[in-house]
């Protein structure tokens, strides 16, 4: 499969939410390409009738009773504690949609 | 005084009242405060919490006659990865973005430990959310190895330990999704132990990657480590993945040596390996050999489905909750992030996650085979000794290359554990691995406590 460029490096990165610098960038695109050259040796492995594993164990629908636990609940103070913006007890976050921009 | 080695001393001398808990701590971190300024274990001392702690055990030992059986670790002084939530004292993952996170709750492991009797010292510096062979990528510096300071100890878990090896704790945690503790432990003459796949709980522990994370430790002995892991196993209701099955034996006296796993071998490590072979045939083991044809794609095979679980885990740093936002990443968490966000991007996915999710089920059908024959494959941790810090840096394929032999136990999800088995040129340590069924923790440890009555490479320690 193809080797990655700096066009590459850039996609992935806006779909990870990573701000990368042009030098990271041009450091990342042969580290990144490498390795996933190296992935294709996987292609010489025949896994037609092989089933994928995303369990170890064996384990299979693993449920609980649906009542609240209160040991594990934190209190709204305890849950703003580590909050870098909060504002009368909520986090504040970034604006998703930006009005300005909004033509219609 | 002199600081114990085993659990099994440090108890029986707190009884004879050689010594206090207190006096215990206190020569722990007088030996933090002269050596960790060098070799960077810790990234947080907790002196007046680990004090506060041994003062409570001190007087449970002074009132309750029955304490050494109500509490099995009691006065074990510990450290912990700094991965490990732990209430009110701060959990950075040795990254940037999580400088100053502290945590509302302990991880399940970190409970356990302290309601058992340890004694938490501090919290230890390892690579940046556990991505590393080598302790390198610590935004808090790198740690260094007790037995030569111009090598690396191992990673991720290293600080964790050089704890154990330059003896600031008797015990410490460590994770191991892709051999983060084997490979510390063999780097630094310590054993290092990683359990099968949900047998402890990894609930409040920094998730790195999902199907692969073990929650293991370091000790000098296979005696403290079944010790350990009797207190830290088993379900605790919040990790779903826990399995609580039957633990299994196997006693076939047979041990199987994979050919794929002998191949650019080191000299030191060749030799460590012939000789450990013959004390275990004097113990009575014979040795057989068997086939793993998919062992030669673990890495590839690894390096698909870690970055892609490790992509998934990490979105969650986004600065709102808690912790720095996404700019505060490390080069090799970023590589990791984008190597995972591009293999389950839209028209890769069925190319490499799920290839490698096939390949999985070809590597762990291969164990299942082996484990017909012989009760544990016996196997080097690391191709090669600890290398020279900077040495692969640069070049992260072949810092991927360093966990040849070890992440395959990760991806079949079963347990391992690495002894010291000797040392080697420039006084560098070099273990040997033991791998075995799922639920053959005990299988493991039986062997390794009847190597460990035949050497005497636990007991050696750096000079510091």
């Amino acid at each position: 499969m193809a080797s990655l460029d700096k066009k590459d490096i850039k996609r992935i990165s806006e779909l990870a939410t990573l701000t990368l610098t042009d030098k990271e960038i041009e450091t990342f695109a042969p580290q990144l390409g490498e390795v996933v050259e190296y992935f294709d040796q996987l292609n010489e492995v025949d896994t037609s009738s092989t089933e994928p594993t995303s369990q170890t164990t064996g384990l299979e629908d693993v449920t609980r009773a649906d009542e609240i636990d209160t040991t594990r609940v934190l209190s709204v103070e305890q849950a703003v504690l580590n909050a870098h913006h909060e504002h009368n007890n909520y986090f504040v976050v970034d604006a998703l949609l930006d009005k300005s921009k909004d033509k219609s | 005084m002199k600081l114990p080695l085993t659990i099994n001393q440090l108890q029986t001398e707190l009884k004879a009242k050689k010594y206090s808990a207190v006096e215990i701590v206190d020569t722990y971190l007088s030996a933090i405060r002269k050596h960790d300024t060098t070799l960077n274990a810790f990234i947080t001392i907790t002196d007046e919490y680990a004090y506060k702690q041994a003062k409570n055990i001190d007087e449970t030992i002074q009132n309750n006659p029955n304490a050494f059986d109500e509490f099995p670790l009691l006065g074990v002084v510990i450290s912990v990865k700094d991965l490990y939530l732990t209430k009110g004292i701060r959990t950075t993952a040795a990254s940037k973005v999580l400088e100053d996170y502290v945590p509302q709750y302990s991880a399940t492991v970190v409970e356990r430990l302290e309601k058992a009797g340890c004694i938490l010292i501090g919290k230890t510096n390892c690579d940046a959310w556990a991505h590393g062979g080598s302790g390198e990528n610590s935004d808090f510096g790198n740690t260094l190895n007790p037995w030569n300071l111009d090598y690396v100890p191992g990673g991720s878990s290293s600080g964790s330990a050089v704890s154990v090896a330059a003896n600031f704790a008797l015990a410490s945690m460590g994770t191991d999704t892709g051999g983060s503790v084997r490979l510390p432990a063999s780097f630094t003459g310590t054993v290092g132990f990683k359990p099968t796949y949900g047998r402890v709980s990894r609930y409040g522990v920094v998730s790195m990657a999902s199907s692969l994370d073990t929650m293991g430790h370091f000790t000098h002995s296979v005696e403290d480590s079944e010790k350990l892991f009797a207190v830290t196993k088993g379900a605790d209701h919040k990790d779903s993945t826990i399995a609580d099955r039957k633990e299994i034996t196997s006693q076939k006296k047979v041990l199987g040596i994979a050919k794929e796993y002998m191949e650019g071998l080191d000299d030191d490590v060749a030799d460590v390996l012939n000789r450990s072979q013959q004390q275990l045939e004097k113990l009575g083991y014979s040795f057989k050999e068997v086939s793993l044809p998919h062992m030669k794609y673990a890495v590839a095979d690894y390096y698909i489905i870690q970055p892609a679980e490790v992509s998934s885990n990490l979105n969650r740093y986004d600065g709102v909750r808690y912790g720095n936002d996404r700019t505060g990443f490390g080069s090799e968490a970023k590589r990791r992030i984008m190597l995972g966000t591009y293999v389950l991007s839209s028209g890769y996915y069925d190319a490499y996650y799920l290839k490698a999710m096939k390949v999985r089920t070809k590597i762990i059908k291969d164990f299942e085979k082996a484990f017909e024959t012989v009760d544990a494959l016996f196997t080097p941790v690391s191709p090669t000794p600890a290398f020279k810090i900077g040495e692969k840096a640069a070049d992260p394929l072949k810092m991927y290359m360093t966990d040849v032999f070890t992440v395959s136990a990760n991806l079949a999800g079963i347990p391992g554990i690495s002894l010291p088995a000797g040392i080697g040129n420039n006084n560098l340590p070099i273990g040997i691995q033991l791998m075995g069924p799922q639920f053959g923790e005990n299988i493991l440890f039986d062997i390794g406590k009847k190597f460990q009555s035949v050497t005497d490479w636990h007991t050696r320690l750096p000079v510091i």
